[in-house]
């Protein structure tokens, strides 16, 4: 026995060894390796073809800050700002929307809600892309929502409602709104509603009733869907560049330009670095709040 | 775990000014209906529980008792009928705003506060400051002896103390009506046991209402000060437990109530009943079945003049400690006969005994 224990040890250890080397290999290869290669760029130089070259320097750093041959510019500095706001704008926008439709779905008999579950996906099956040209046709100068909108005194007659940041912030809110609802749903679908009705016995207001008792139920399907919203909404490059026409681009935009247009690749890998860099301050921030709503506890995300 | 009270607890001490303010309420109940879709939770029910009271709604489940428990928190409407509780017609007033809290089954406590949190909320909610707050859940939980639990997280609770978080969750509201929907079905036998005991005794200090579910008959027997039993949604009988136990109006709460001794009445003039266990004189209600106690069938004893006495072989003898039961036959019927065991004789399978009835060991009843 005392020998048949280490060596059993040893077994399972390299079963597991086994079964998990061909995905880690995989993310080290495509994801792991890639990325430090393209942090590692940020600290080159930028080549005369735009290609990074040795010596090591902190010019894209400098350049990215707003520091260019015509002394010091705020523009990039408002593109990081402009992202983290309309990131946190559409987040909670989505969230308002998804909420009261999450739980309309959850509390539908449930023969309907696998349809109306499909009803939230299926636009997502569609190319991104088809989806925004879909709105700029909707929000085109002349198109009866513009008409509407000049109409009431939102825009001025031929200015239409694309191009915007009011677009972009409603393409980002369709685009990922689904994201939002599938793990929201998943939530209300487990809710102890005897938790609900507790509340009320104990005097609760309805603010109140949701804000102690189907708040902290719904939290972890609330931080999972703000997870997939904000991250990749901060990282948006196609919505911003379709619907916002240059008026509402965010740092993805700056960083596709460095690498498509303006070839200067170290500058790009900056831009992607601090990318990195805010999506984890964002992700430490969501998960004290997490911990803060949930009574301390650990809020998975 | 600590007992509901300590044993030099006075609910007159000083440090209990609420106990004067607390007013127990009445509860008005009038041809409430309520259905869900076809089904019928509440077919016209009516009924009165006075104040400070120990009601018990019994009955089996789905007979619509639980579905008044929430009609009378307010969790619920009914669709037809009226409500009033101390006076006041309970009619559109939502839940929070009713001097009404609930124990529910399931318990239904907060698993994102801890045990303080849990109890503080009704409090919170009314916007009571911290310190207040703070002294009356003190107070609550030397009350109910949870006081070591206070700083312990929901999940960490066995079912007993769950319990007696959401009684003490409940109770710190000073409610005018407490109301238990099952609260001790979770529970294990001794445990059980146990709380019904300190239950009682805690409704019977804090003269509170107590309107209490259960489906029961031991647990609704030894703790209501009346029973109503209910039956498909409507009520079937009140009375006091010896009421129910021992006159029943119909089979269906005589059965309820654990009886299994029933002779039908095959005739009836001015001396007395026909049946088939024979002549029985006597004045009888009106009914169509006539009940044996199971306790009141006395085997083989010299019969007074009053009682009633017939033949018996005896089918089966069980042995149940401090009871011994008796499986009879007469007449066709089975018969069940509970004897206390203090010394007497026993009797085997097969022998023939004369069983005895005094008039108040039997009823009659409908079917």
């Amino acid at each position: 026995m005392k020998i048949a224990q280490p060596t059993r040890l040893l077994r399972d250890s390299g079963h597991l060894l086994l079964t998990v080397a061909p995905g880690a290999l995989c993310i080290v290869a495509f994801l792991v390796l890639p990325s430090l290669y393209l942090m590692g760029m940020a600290f080159l130089s930028n080549g005369p073809y735009g290609l990074p070259t040795l010596p090591l320097s902190l010019q894209a750093f400098r350049e990215l800050a707003g520091f260019g041959f015509l002394g010091w510019s705020p523009g990039n500095l408002y593109t990081l700002l402009r992202s983290v706001w309309q990131t946190l704008l559409a987040t909670v926008l989505v969230i308002l929307i998804a909420y009261p439709s999450a739980y309309y779905i959850a509390s539908r008999p449930s023969r309907y809600r696998a349809l109306l579950l499909l009803a939230v996906v299926v636009p997502s099956w569609t190319n991104q892309v088809i989806r925004s040209v879909g709105w700029m046709n909707l929000f085109a100068p002349g198109t009866p929502v513009s008409n509407l909108a000049a109409a009431l005194g939102f825009t001025a007659p031929p200015m239409g409602l694309f191009p915007s940041q009011f677009a972009v912030i409603v393409g980002l809110v369709y685009n990922f709104l689904p994201f939002m609802v599938l793990p929201l749903y998943a939530a209300f679908e487990r809710l102890d509603f005897t938790q609900i009705e507790a509340a009320q016995d104990l005097f609760a207001r309805p603010f109140a009733v949701f804000w102690h008792a189907v708040l902290p139920q719904t939290l972890p399907g609330l931080m999972a869907g703000t997870v997939l919203v904000a991250i990749p909404a901060f990282g948006m490059y196609v919505v911003t560049e379709l619907l916002g026409g240059g008026k509402a681009s965010m740092i993805g935009n700056l960083v596709a330009r460095q690498f498509a247009q303006a070839s200067n690749w170290p500058l790009g890998a900056a831009g992607a670095l601090i990318m990195i860099v805010v999506t984890l301050i964002g992700l430490r921030v969501l998960r004290q709040l997490g911990r803060r709503l949930g009574g301390d506890r650990e809020v998975v995300l | 775990m600590h007992g509901l009270f300590t044993p030099d607890f006075d609910l007159a001490s000083a440090n209990q000014p609420a106990a004067d303010t607390r007013r127990a309420s009445s509860i008005h109940v009038e041809n409430l209906h309520r259905s869900f879709g076809a089904d019928v939770a509440l077919d016209g029910i009516s009924l009165t529980v006075n104040p400070g009271e120990f009601f018990t709604l019994l009955g089996p489940s789905g007979c619509g008792k639980t579905t008044l428990l929430r009609l009378l928190a307010g969790l619920d409407e009914p669709d037809t009928g009226r409500i009033e509780m101390g006076g006041a017609a309970m009619a559109g007033v939502p839940p929070h705003q009713r001097s009404v809290n609930t124990v529910f089954q399931s318990y239904a406590l907060f698993p994102h506060r801890d045990v303080r949190g849990n109890i503080a909320f009704g409090l919170e909610m009314r916007s009571w400051s911290a310190s207040r707050v703070e002294g009356k859940i003190n107070e609550i939980a030397g009350l109910i002896g949870i006081f070591d639990l206070l700083d312990r997280r929901v999940d960490q609770l066995s079912g007993g103390q769950r319990q007696r978080v959401a009684l003490a969750r409940a109770l710190v509201n000073e409610p005018d009506v407490l109301l238990l929907d099952e609260p001790l079905s979770a529970l294990d036998a001794g445990l059980r046991s146990r709380l019904q005991v300190e239950l009682k005794r805690l409704q019977r200090q804090l003269g509170m209402t107590f309107v209490f579910v259960t489906h029961d008959q031991e647990e609704a027997m030894v703790m209501s000060d009346r029973i109503a039993v209910f039956n498909q949604g409507r009520v079937i009988q009140i009375g006091t437990p010896q009421e129910i136990y021992e006159q029943p109006h119909e089979q269906f709460v005589a059965q309820f109530m654990g009886h299994q001794n029933f002779v039908p009445i095959t005739g009836r003039d001015e001396f007395g009943i026909d049946t088939l266990l024979g002549h029985f004189a006597g004045q009888f209600n009106p009914g169509d079945l006539l009940l044996l106690r199971p306790e009141a069938l006395r085997l083989n004893t010299s019969s007074h003049e009053s009682c009633h006495s017939f033949m018996a072989n005896v089918d089966e003898c069980l042995y149940r400690g401090g009871l011994t039961e008796y499986r009879l036959i007469s007449g066709g019927l089975s018969l069940v006969a509970m004897a206390a065991n203090q010394g007497g004789a026993s009797y085997q399978p097969g022998e023939r005994v004369e069983v005895t009835v005094s008039p108040s060991g039997m009823a009659t009843l409908y079917h």
